[in-house]
């Protein structure tokens, strides 16, 4: 029976050692959208600001890829990728928005502070095309080619490292 | 620094995570139940088994994130429509994948949660069996 010990104690350090492994690997805590390859649902979304028009999922599949960024005036992180959404869009990149739980004197006075780098601005107020595309935060943006599938998804602010990797995938979208 | 400006700091960093909150009103169906009791206990059911995407430990039938109210207006105004709750979970599923739901799935990646303890209990109750045996 000596052997049947060695092996349950070998057993046991593999377990261990699988949670030593596990425990030190970073644990991504973001929940991905399964959208990706998929056309967007079909929505129709009144304008968010006066200064833009709404946004409906007939406009991201008039042949033109896009960034589609879902945000809000109240989420932080939202003010710190602003710099970043306006040079993607100097690099040629039409971004449009949909504004999550928002007031329009809100998103106004926010496009105002931060700059307003959106053709086209959605207004969103029980998060359901956040909820219908897979989003589960502010922000995020999408990558949506000409025919209106969703061809990517960053999670979180954009910061200067991501910009090359958006453009990217915006170009693989056919832009 | 004075007292004061050390006071008006402290203040600013409790005031940043109420700021993160937005101020509309919750969803039509967040906070209110379905008149029908039948459907509503249908939508409570299947919202305490769904996870709050916000609040990852909690299910949306706990959470008072606007995002949970948000996702139990969906569930109540689905069910109220005619869905069936599994429908409407499998809705959830083709958007956020498994994650999003607490109920137990037998699948590719989860089968061996299902098999292993009654692989081990097999292999007590052999243990078990040849030490009676020997005991004899």
């Amino acid at each position: 029976m000596t052997w049947l010990r060695w092996v349950l104690l070998a057993l046991v350090a593999a377990l261990f050692g699988l949670f030593a492994w596990q425990l030190s690997q970073p644990k991504d805590e973001f929940v991905h959208s399964a959208m990706i390859g998929e056309p967007i649902p079909e929505f129709d979304l009144p304008a968010a600001v006066t200064e833009r028009p709404g946004l409906s999922s007939a406009n991201l599949a008039d042949g033109q890829p896009k960034l589609l960024n879902i945000f809000a005036s109240w989420c932080v992180p939202c003010r710190a990728e602003a710099p970043q959404l306006a040079q993607l869009e100097a690099s040629g990149a039409n971004i449009v928005a949909v504004a999550i739980r928002d007031r329009p004197e809100d998103v106004a006075a926010f496009l105002e502070a931060y700059g307003n780098p959106f053709s086209r601005i959605g207004k969103d107020d029980i998060s359901a095309v956040q909820l219908s595309i897979g989003s589960s935060g502010v922000p995020e943006t999408f990558v949506i080619d000409g025919q209106g599938v969703i061809r990517y998804q960053h999670i979180g602010d954009i910061r200067d490292s991501d910009i090359p990797k958006l453009l990217e995938e915006l170009r693989k979208a056919g832009a | 620094m004075s007292v004061r400006l050390i006071l008006a700091a402290l203040l600013l960093v409790f005031a940043g995570p109420v700021a993160a909150q937005d101020t509309l009103p919750p969803a039509p169906y967040a906070y209110r139940q379905l008149d029908d009791p039948a459907l509503e206990a249908k939508a409570q059911a299947l919202m305490e088994t769904l996870r709050c995407l916000k609040c990852q430990s909690q299910s949306i039938a706990d959470s008072d994130a606007p995002m949970a109210g948000d996702m139990r207006h969906q569930v109540r105004t689905r069910i109220a429509a005619g869905e069936d709750p599994e429908q409407v979970r499998a809705w959830l599923i083709e958007r956020y994948g498994d994650y999003v739901s607490y109920k137990p799935e037998i699948s590719a990646t989860t089968w061996p949660l299902f098999a292993i303890p009654v692989a081990l209990l097999a292999l007590a109750v052999l243990i078990i069996v040849r030490r009676l045996r020997k005991a004899k």
